[in-house]
C-alpha cells in the first residue's frame, strides 16, 4: 500500500471513532422507547435488552475475530501461517452452526412466551377499574371517544395514571398505526376493524403520541399529547370537557371526517351514541355486526369471528389467523 | 381549442415546482446533447447494431449496469433532497406532497430500477464466463428482459415530469393507493413501471436457472460451481417463485383502479389486508433475491484476495439454499402490528430468527477463508471487509426487529429505516460495488483507478455510519418514517447528523463517477485477463472477453479450476488439453427486443392515462413482435468460422492460445 492511502485510512478511522463517541455520549439522553413509563413498554424494553445481550454473545466475538484475522493475515505480514488448501473442518463448522442455533432457540422460546404475554388485546392485570378510549384515525387527525363519559377529543388524549386503559382502535382513513412509545408498542388502525390495545401510564406526565403508518399528504401532523393525570385531575378534566361548547353530531362527524391539514387539540362535550360502532361497520355489507379484532378472551373472539362469518363470507378471510 | 390544449397540458405536465422545471430543462438539454453527439460523430448505426440490438450477455450486462448507475443517481438525489428537508424542516425545502412523492420514488427506484438491474448486470457478465458457456441459454429472451426493464424504468421515471409521481409509499398499500384516496395517474405509473419490468425480471430468473442447469462446462458438477454461480441459482429460483406473486398483486391493483374492482377496497367486500400479505409474500423474498448474489460476490472476492480456497463450500451452498427457502415463510414480520394474534406472530417471529443462523454461518465461513490466508486489499476486497461489520450489526438489529412484541416499539420508526438501509447498503450495495470493481477489468479490459476508489470507499463508509447510526436513535425516540416535518426539538440534532452522512455518501458517489471517468483515459490495462490472480474460469480468457467467450471450452476437474490450472502449470505439469478450435454457433442480433420494449412502453403509457386508443395498438405491437420472433427464430443463428476465431485469439493473447 502506498503512503497516501495509509494516511487516508488513519484519517477515516479517527473520523469514525469521533462520530461514534459523539453518538454514544448523546446516547445517554432519554430515548422514549428506552425510558418506559408503563408496564407494557417496560416489558418490551426488557425484551429488547435480552435480545441485544443474546446477540452480543455472537456479534462481539465476530467483530473482534474479524479485526484480528484481517490484521494478522495481511499479505505484508510474512510471519503468519499460510495454508491455501485448508478449507474444511467438521469441528469448526459444527461450532458455528451450533452456537447460533442454541442462541436462536433460547431467543425463540423467550419470544413466543412474550408474544402471548404481551398480546395487545389482553387486558392488563390491575385492581383498579379499566378506562376505555375509542380511537379513530381520520385524515389527518385523531378522534378520541370516551364512551363511559360521553365526551370526545381531537388530537389530545387524557388518561388517569396507574389505571389500565383499553384502546379500541379503528380508522375512517387509509390504514394508520396508533403509537405512544413511552407507554408501549403500536397497533394498526384499520377501517372495518376494531383493534384492541391495552396500555397503562405508571406515573403522571405528558407523553408523545403519534401516527406510525403513512396515510397521505398531511400525515406528519397526526401527533398528539398524552396527559396522564391523577384520578382527581382526571375527573376535573372530564368536567372541563363536559362543559365544552363543542359537540359532535352525526352531521358534524361527516364534516370532521373530511381531510383537513392540521387540527388543534379540541374537547367535545358529547357525541352520538354508537358512533364508533357505526364507523367500524360503515364499509361492511348487510350491516354485518361489529366484531372485535383480538378481544380480551378467546371465547369472545371466536364468537365475534363466528358472527362475522355468518354475516359476510369476504370478511371471514381476514380472520383466518385466529 | 387553445384553452383545451392549455388545460390538458397543465394536467399532463407536472407544473408549479421550480425543482421540476429545473429537471425538465436538464432532461431536454441532456437528450439534445446525446442526440447531437450521436449525430455529429455518426454513431447511430454503431449504437443500434453494436448495443441496442445485441444479444451478447456481456453487452447486455453493461447496459444493465449503466442504467443502474443512472438510477442510483436519481434515487440518490431523492435521498439527499429528503435528508435536506429533514435537517431543516422549518425551511420548507419540500412541501408535504412533494416529499411524499420523493420517498415513494426513492424506494421504488432503488429496489426495482437500481438494485435489480445492477444484479442482473452482474449475472449477465459473470455467469456464462464463470461456468464456461458461450452465452446464456436464451440470448434473445435476455435482450427482451433488458428492454422490458428499461421500458418499465423509463415509464416510471417519466411520472416525474408528466402526470405526477406516485406518493403512496414504495409498496403502495391500499386503500391509500386506490382511486378513492389517490385519483391521479401517479399510482398507474407505479403499477405499469413495475409490471413491465417485473415480467423482464421473471424471464431473467428462468433464463439463468436454465443457463446454470444446462450450460456448464464438461466436468463442472453442481458442487463444483463457483459460489457466485450458486448464489445466482438460488436468487433466480427465488425470483421464479416470488415474482409471479408481484405480477398478480399489481394486476389486481390495476383491476381495482381501472375497472373499479374491489379486491383491495374498503367497501364492496374487498380487503386491503390481502394486498399487504401478497405484496410482502413477494417483498420479503425480494430482499433475499438481491442480497444472495452479494453473498456470492463476497465468496469470490474473499477467496481470491486471501489467496485461499473458500472455507466450508458445502455449508455455504446449504446455507444459501436454506435462506432462499425460508425467505418465503417470514413475510408477516412486516406487519406484526396488524393484529394477527399471538400464534401467527410467534410463528413468523421464529421463522425470521431462523434465517439469522445460515447467514451467521456464512459470515464465519468468510472469516475462516481469510484465516491463514495472504490478504491483499485492493478495492473489491475493501468493500468485502467493510461489509462484515456493517452486515453483522444490521443483522443484529434485524433479530431485534424479529422479536414480535418488541417490534411493536420499532415498527415504522426510524429504527426500522436504519435497519433496512444498513443491510441493503452494507450488504447489497457494498456487495455489488465489490463485484463491479472485481469484474470491471473483465468487462472493459482495464482496472479502475485505485486511489480515487479508496477515497470513494472511505467516504461511502463514513457517510454510511454517520447517516444511519443516528437514525436508530431517533427511531428509539419515537420518530416515525414518512414525515416531512417534526415537532420534537430533540430530534433535530440527530437528523442533522444523518443528513451530513447522506451528503458524504453523495460525495462518495461523485468520487466513483470521477473514478470511472478518470480511468477511461488513464488506466492500468488488463493484459493477461487475470489481473487479480483469481481462481475461476472467467479469468482464464482475455479481457474483455471475445464475443464467443471461450475459443475451446475447458474440461473442469475442481472447484477453483483456473487456480488449479495455474498451479499445475507452475509445477511444470501438462496444461489443459484443449481440443481443436471448431466453428462456433452464435445467436444473431435482434431488433425485436428494443422494438417490443418500445411497444410495451406505449401500451403502458396508454394504460396509465386510460387512453385505450394508445394502449391497444401498443399491446397489438407486442403481439406482432411475438409472432415476428416465432417465425424468424430459426434464422437467428450463425457460425463463426475457425480462421476468424484463430485470428481473434492470436490478437487477444499475443499469439499463444
Amino acid at each position: 500500500m502506498s503512503k497516501k492511502p495509509r494516511s487516508l485510512v488513519r484519517a477515516a478511522f479517527s473520523a469514525v471513532t469521533l462520530v461514534m463517541t459523539m453518538l454514544l455520549l448523546s446516547g445517554c439522553g432519554n430515548y422514549m422507547v428506552l425510558d418506559p413509563k408503563g408496564p407494557i413498554a417496560e416489558k418490551q424494553l426488557d425484551l429488547i435488552i435480552i435480545t441485544v445481550i443474546l446477540c452480543s454473545i455472537i456479534i462481539v466475538p465476530v467483530l473482534i475475530i474479524t479485526f484480528i484475522i484481517v490484521w494478522r493475515y495481511r499479505a505484508t505480514n510474512k510471519k503468519a501461517d499460510y495454508k491455501p488448501e485448508w478449507a474444511h473442518s467438521n469441528l469448526l463448522e459444527t461450532i458455528w452452526w451450533g452456537i447460533p442455533i442454541v442462541i436462536i432457540i433460547v431467543l425463540a422460546v423467550i419470544t413466543v412466551r412474550y408474544t402471548h404475554e404481551l398480546e395487545p388485546a389482553k387486558a392488563l392485570a390491575s385492581d383498579k377499574e379499566e378506562v376505555t378510549v375509542q380511537v379513530v384515525s381520520l385524515n389527518w387527525k385523531w378522534l378520541f371517544l370516551y364512551p363511559e363519559e360521553g365526551i370526545a377529543t381531537v388530537n389530545t388524549l387524557t388518561i388517569p395514571e396507574d389505571r389500565p386503559v383499553r384502546f379500541e382502535i379503528t380508522a375512517d382513513s387509509p390504514m394508520n398505526s396508533f403509537w405512544i412509545p413511552e407507554l408501549g408498542g403500536q397497533i394498526y388502525a384499520m377501517s372495518g376493524m376494531s383493534m384492541a390495545l391495552h396500555l397503562q401510564a405508571d406515573e403522571p406526565g405528558t407523553y408523545f403520541g403519534t401516527a406510525a403508518n403513512f396515510t397521505g399528504e398531511h400525515f406528519e401532523n397526526m401527533n398528539f399529547q398524552v396527559n396522564a393525570t391523577s384520578d382527581a385531575e382526571y375527573e376535573q378534566w372530564i368536567q372541563e370537557a363536559k362543559s365544552s361548547p363543542n359537540t359532535i353530531t352525526d352531521e358534524s362527524y361527516e364534516e370532521m371526517s373530511k381531510p383537513t391539514e392540521k387540527e388543534e387539540p379540541t374537547l367535545y362535550s358529547s357525541f352520538p351514541e354508537g358512533i364508533y360502532e357505526r364507523i367500524v361497520t360503515k364499509y361492511m355489507h348487510d350491516g354485518a355486526e361489529l366484531h372485535q379484532h383480538g378481544s380480551a378472551s378467546a371465547d369472545e373472539t371466536d364468537a365475534a369471528a363466528d358472527t362475522a362469518n355468518a354475516n359476510s363470507e369476504e370478511d371471514s378471510s381476514a380472520h383466518k389467523g385466529h | 381549442m387553445l384553452d383545451n390544449i392549455k388545460e390538458f397540458a397543465s394536467e399532463f405536465f407536472v407544473t408549479g415546482d421550480p425543482l421540476i422545471y429545473g429537471a425538465d430543462v436538464s432532461i431536454v438539454l441532456a437528450t439534445l446533447g446525446i442526440v447531437f453527439v450521436l449525430t455529429y460523430f455518426k454513431k447511430w448505426g454503431w449504437l443500434w447494431r453494436d448495443w441496442l440490438t445485441t444479444v451478447d450477455h456481456k453487452k447486455i450486462g453493461i447496459m444493465y449496469i449503466l442504467a443502474a448507475i443512472v438510477m442510483l443517481f436519481r434515487g440518490g438525489v431523492d435521498a439527499v433532497m429528503m435528508r435536506t428537508q429533514l435537517a431543516f424542516p422549518d425551511l420548507n425545502f419540500l412541501e408535504a406532497d412533494h416529499y411524499n412523492q420523493i420517498f415513494t420514488t426513492h424506494g421504488v427506484v432503488m429496489i426495482f430500477f437500481m438494485a435489480m438491474p445492477l444484479m442482473f448486470g452482474l449475472f449477465n457478465i459473470v455467469v456464462p464466463l464463470q461456468i464456461g458457456a458461450r452465452d446464456v441459454a436464451f440470448p434473445f429472451l435476455n435482450s427482451l428482459s433488458f428492454w422490458l426493464f428499461f421500458a418499465g424504468a423509463m415509464l416510471f421515471n417519466l411520472s416525474f415530469v408528466i402526470g405526477g409521481s406516485p406518493d403512496a409509499g414504495w409498496l403502495a398499500y391500499p386503500p391509500l393507493s386506490g382511486t378513492q384516496f389517490n385519483p391521479g395517474v401517479g399510482q398507474n405509473f407505479y403499477i405499469w413501471g413495475i409490471q413491465i419490468s417485473g415480467i423482464g425480471s421473471l424471464a431473467s430468473g428462468i433464463n439463468f436457472i436454465v443457463t446454470i442447469l444446462k450450460m456448464r462446462a464438461p466436468g463442472m458438477t453442481m458442487m463444483k460451481m463457483p459460489m457466485f454461480t450458486w448464489s445466482v441459482f438460488a436468487a433466480s429460483t427465488t425470483i421464479i417463485f416470488a415474482f409471479p406473486i408481484l405480477t398478480i398483486t399489481m394486476l389486481l391493483l390495476f383491476l381495482d383502479r381501472f375497472f373499479g374492482a374491489h379486491f383491495f377496497t374498503l367497501d364492496g367486500g374487498g380487503n386491503p389486508m390481502m394486498y399487504i400479505n401478497l405484496i410482502w409474500m413477494w417483498g420479503h423474498p425480494e430482499v433475499y433475491i438481491v442480497v444472495l448474489p452479494a453473498f456470492g460476490v463476497f465468496s469470490e472476492t474473499v477467496a481470491t484476495f486471501a489467496r485461499k480456497r473458500l472455507f466450508g463450500y458445502a455449508s455455504m451452498v446449504f446455507a444459501m439454499v436454506i435462506i432462499s427457502i425460508i425467505s418465503f415463510f417470514t413475510w408477516a414480520h412486516h406487519f406484526f402490528t396488524m393484529g394477527s394474534g399471538a400464534n401467527v406472530n410467534a410463528f413468523f417471529a421464529v421463522t425470521t430468527m431462523i434465517i439469522a443462523i445460515p447467514t451467521g454461518v456464512k459470515i464465519f465461513n468468510w472469516l475462516f477463508t481469510m484465516y491463514k490466508g495472504r490478504i491483499t486489499f485492493p478495492t473489491p476486497m475493501m468493500w468485502t471487509i467493510a461489509f462484515i461489520p456493517a452486515f453483522v450489526v444490521g443483522g443484529m438489529t434485524g433479530v431485534m426487529l424479529s422479536v414480535a412484541p418488541a417490534d411493536f416499539q420499532f415498527h415504522n420508526s426510524y429504527f426500522l429505516i436504519a435497519h433496512f438501509h444498513q443491510v441493503l447498503i452494507g450488504g447489497v450495495v457494498f456487495g455489488y460495488f465489490a463485484g463491479l470493481y472485481y469484474w470491471w477489468p473483465k468487462m472493459f479490459g482495464f482496472k479502475l483507478n485505485e486511489y480515487l476508489g479508496k477515497w470513494a470507499f472511505w467516504l461511502w463508509n463514513i457517510g454510511f455510519y454517520v447517516c444511519f447510526m443516528p437514525q436508530y436513535l431517533v427511531g428509539l425516540d419515537g420518530m416515525t418514517r414518512r414525515i416531512s416535518v417534526f415537532s420534537d426539538p430533540d430530534w433535530q440534532g440527530l437528523n442533522v447528523a444523518s443528513t451530513i452522512g447522506a451528503y458524504i455518501m453523495g460525495l462518495a458517489f461523485l468520487f466513483q463517477v470521477a473514478q470511472i471517468g478518470y480511468s477511461i483515459f488513464r488506466h492500468e490495462k488488463d493484459t493477461t485477463g487475470d489481473i487479480w490472480d483469481a481462481r475461476t474460469l472467467e479469468f482464464s480468457i482475455p479481457s474483455p472477453a471475445p464475443e464467443y467467450n471461450f475459443a475451446v471450452i475447458p474440461q473442469v476437474h475442481s472447484r477453483d479450476e483456473w487456480w488449479e490450472e495455474k498451479e499445475r502449470r507452475a509445477r511444470g505439469e501438462k496444461p489443459w488439453q484443449l481440443g481443436p478450435i471448431e466453428p462456433i454457433h452464435m445467436p444473431k442480433n435482434s431488433a425485436i427486443g428494443p422494438i417490443m420494449g418500445a411497444f410495451w412502453f406505449i401500451a403502458g403509457f396508454g394504460l396509465v392515462f386510460h387512453w385505450l386508443w394508445m394502449a391497444i395498438p401498443g399491446l397489438l405491437g407486442v403481439f406482432v413482435c411475438m409472432f415476428a420472433r416465432s417465425f424468424s427464430a430459426h434464422k437467428a443463428e450463425y457460425y463463426i468460422p475457425v480462421e476468424e476465431i484463430e485470428r481473434t485469439e492470436a490478437k487477444l493473447r499475443g499469439g499463444a492460445v
